[in-house]
Formats: structure tokens, C-alpha cells, sequence
């Protein structure tokens, strides 16, 4: 059975200059594609040709203060040969959009929505691009760096409503294989730099 | 003359039909109380893992029929009691506010564990900081889940507190919407607490 090194080596082949060669750590295979524009196509030669037949997850990332801004990874699996492996695209936030592959995998819908909803990265092409967790009016993408840990008071009458919550001094942290309870519960700590 | 033979060594407690003829002698607060408190039916409000320690508490090892409150009932207008039994997500806590206003008078609430009550750890942009923010409470549970016993002993106080209820004399007054809490916070027109 293919490895997750040859099969990305036979995409590399498929498009050439687009995918650099493959970043190995501990024994997961990623491969970061130059074009975001075009992963809906690699994305189905992966699953028709290489038989990564299932979408593992899709999930945005925010990268600030890289430039571009948006990261989305795909984390690729095939049933018939267990390889895994990662296909990762950058985005500027100028841009913030990325084809949607909910055409490769029908999974792919929910979680382009959930990315959509946390850090404001279009899809484009989706079937239905509303947000999922939050409500529809919520007016930030809570995920992003910039959005304050506390949140952010909104108010959408009859609908929903939130408030800042009290940070009391944190956000808390959990001191892990601390000797007792006291030490190990999660309290205010300044970060360790 | 001589002790009689025999002194009673038992006196009887209690109610006994035989003495009283078979009435009792109460006031009605105290009857109409006795009759809400041990038939205080939930709304089972589970909304997180501490739902699953509220089905615990009634299925058979706990068993919270022994306390007359077996009667789980999934429509807020036949339930008393709203069990808010978990994490209320910002998009959920108006839905728990209509669900609360859908139950009949009289209600009461418990916040089980540490999230219904305070927002627990979820110190974030999507939780409710505490169920209390929007609906009046009355017994506040900790733990994260907390034990049955505990859920249990909360229904306890919260008949204590339904035993001590002036019923008759707020009976007569106006179904007004709720301008104080039960533990006496004032509320605004969303049944949401002032913080003064």
C-alpha cells in the first residue's frame, strides 16, 4: 500500500511547482499549496486519483502576525490505504477567501461554515456560507487574535445578547504535575514569557 | 392505696385517627406548601454533562421520587421547577428565558453545578456567566458535575424554602411580571438581575 510520502509525491507530480516538497514530522506528511485559488482541484485529484476518499477536518487558522494572515488546513484520509496526509493553504486577509471543496467532500460543508464563523474566511462556491455556532447577526469572528479573550458585549434583541466576562485578573492557568490541588487548579499567572 | 400495677412504657407520636376523629388542624399555608413541596415536578433543563448526573439522580440508585419529584416533565407549562443543569451558551440563554417564562406559577429554579451557576470555567465570549443573569434562583449547586446526593440535597432546601412560602398573602396580589428575584435581586424587564 502507498505510504503518505509517495502519495504526496504523486500529487507534487500531478501539479508540479504548486506543491514544494513535503514537510515530515513525526511521521505526518504536509504539503502547503502555493495557490489557495486552486485547492478545490487538488483536493479532487486527491480523492479521485490518490483515493483520499474522507476529509478528516478542515480548519482555519490565524497566523497573525505572519504574513498572509489565514492558514486552512485539510487534514486528507483514505479508507482503502489508512495514509494520511495534510494539505495547507495560505490566504492574505485582503483576500480572506478560499474555494470551497464542499464539491470533493460533502463533510467539508459544516466545518467551511465553522471556519467561516470563527475567523471570517469566505468560501467561495459554498452551498450555504451562514454561520454556525455563533447566532446569525453576531458581528465578530471570535476566533481572531485580535478578539479579546473576554469577548465582546453585543446585543440582538429578541434573538441574543452577550457581555464581556470578568477575567478576574487571567485568563487562568492550570500549573501541570504540581504536588497538590492548590497548585495545580487554574488560577491568574502572568504568562511565562 | 397502692401504684397501679403497670405504667405505660410507650406514648404515642403523631397523628391518630382514634383521638382527633380524623381532622387536622393546620393553617392553609401550611397545607397548601405541604402539597407543592413534595410534588415539585422538574423541567429538566440539561444542557451539558451535568444532565447526565440529573438523569442519575433519577433513575433508580438516587432516585429522586423519593422526594416526589420523579415527574420529569419535558413541557415547561406542567413542570415547577427549572433544573438548569449545565453550561448556558449565549445562544442558548434566551431560550432557557422562554422556556422559564412558559412554566406557571409558582416556579422555582436550581443552577446545578458550577457552569449553570457561574459560568464555571468557560470564562468566555459564548457563555452566560451564570444562569442567575437572566432567570431568579433559588438553590445554587456546586461541583462540576456535583454528586446526585448533592442535587438531591439542593431539592431538600428548596423545599424548605417552598414550606416557608406566605401563599395566602400573595395570593391576592396581581400577577404582575416578577419585579424581584426569590432571593430579592431586582430584575429587568428581561427578568435579567440589576447588579446596584
Amino acid at each position: 500500500m502507498p505510504t503518505s510520502l509517495e502519495l504526496a509525491g504523486r500529487l507534487r507530480e500531478a501539479f508540479g511547482d504548486l506543491l514544494p516538497a513535503p514537510v515530515e514530522f513525526r511521521g505526518e506528511v504536509t504539503l502547503t499549496l502555493q495557490d489557495a485559488d486552486r485547492i478545490a482541484e487538488v483536493c479532487a485529484f486527491a480523492k479521485q486519483e490518490l483515493g483520499f476518499d474522507m476529509l478528516l477536518d478542515l480548519s482555519g487558522m490565524d497566523e497573525t502576525p505572519n504574513d498572509p494572515r489565514w492558514a486552512v488546513v485539510y487534514e486528507l484520509y483514505g479508507m482503502a490505504h489508512s495514509a494520511h496526509l495534510r494539505l495547507k493553504v495560505r490566504v492574505s486577509e485582503e483576500k480572506s477567501e478560499v474555494p470551497t471543496v464542499s464539491g470533493v467532500w460533502r463533510t467539508a460543508d459544516w466545518h467551511e461554515r465553522e471556519a467561516y464563523d470563527m475567523l471570517g474566511i469566505r468560501f467561495a462556491g459554498h452551498p450555504d456560507l451562514r454561520r454556525i455556532l455563533m447566532w446569525d447577526g453576531y458581528p465578530y469572528f471570535p476566533l481572531r487574535k485580535d478578539f479579546p479573550l473576554a469577548g465582546k458585549p453585543t446585543e440582538l434583541p429578541e434573538t441574543a445578547f452577550t457581555r464581556t466576562a470578568p477575567l478576574e485578573g487571567g485568563p487562568f492557568v492550570t500549573v501541570a504535575g504540581g504536588k497538590d490541588s492548590i497548585v495545580r487548579e487554574p488560577r491568574a499567572r502572568t504568562p511565562e514569557a | 392505696m397502692s401504684a397501679p400495677a403497670t405504667t405505660p412504657t410507650t406514648t404515642e407520636f403523631g397523628y391518630n385517627t382514634k383521638v382527633e376523629g380524623e381532622v387536622i388542624h393546620t393553617t392553609v399555608d401550611a397545607a397548601l406548601n405541604w402539597f407543592r413541596k413534595n410534588s415539585l415536578w422538574p423541567m429538566p433543563m440539561g444542557l451539558a454533562c451535568c444532565g447526565i448526573e440529573l438523569m442519575a439522580v433519577g433513575a433508580s440508585r438516587f432516585d429522586i421520587s423519593r422526594f416526589g419529584s420523579e415527574v420529569m416533565r419535558f413541557s415547561p407549562r406542567q413542570s415547577d421547577v427549572m433544573i438548569v443543569a449545565g453550561t448556558v451558551t449565549y445562544k442558548m440563554a434566551l431560550a432557557v428565558r422562554r422556556i422559564y417564562e412558559q412554566m406557571a406559577e409558582p416556579k422555582w429554579v436550581i443552577a446545578m453545578g458550577a457552569c449553570a451557576s457561574t459560568g464555571g470555567m468557560y470564562r468566555s465570549y459564548a457563555v452566560l456567566q451564570g444562569v442567575d443573569n437572566i432567570l431568579p434562583v433559588d438553590v445554587y449547586v456546586a461541583g462540576c458535575p456535583p454528586r446526585p446526593e448533592a442535587l438531591l440535597d439542593a431539592l431538600i432546601r428548596l423545599q424548605g424554602i417552598v414550606a416557608r412560602e406566605p401563599i395566602t398573602r400573595t395570593l391576592k396580589k396581581d400577577a404582575a411580571p416578577a419585579k424581584y428575584g426569590s432571593l430579592g435581586m431586582e430584575l429587568g424587564d428581561r427578568g435579567e438581575v440589576i447588579h446596584s
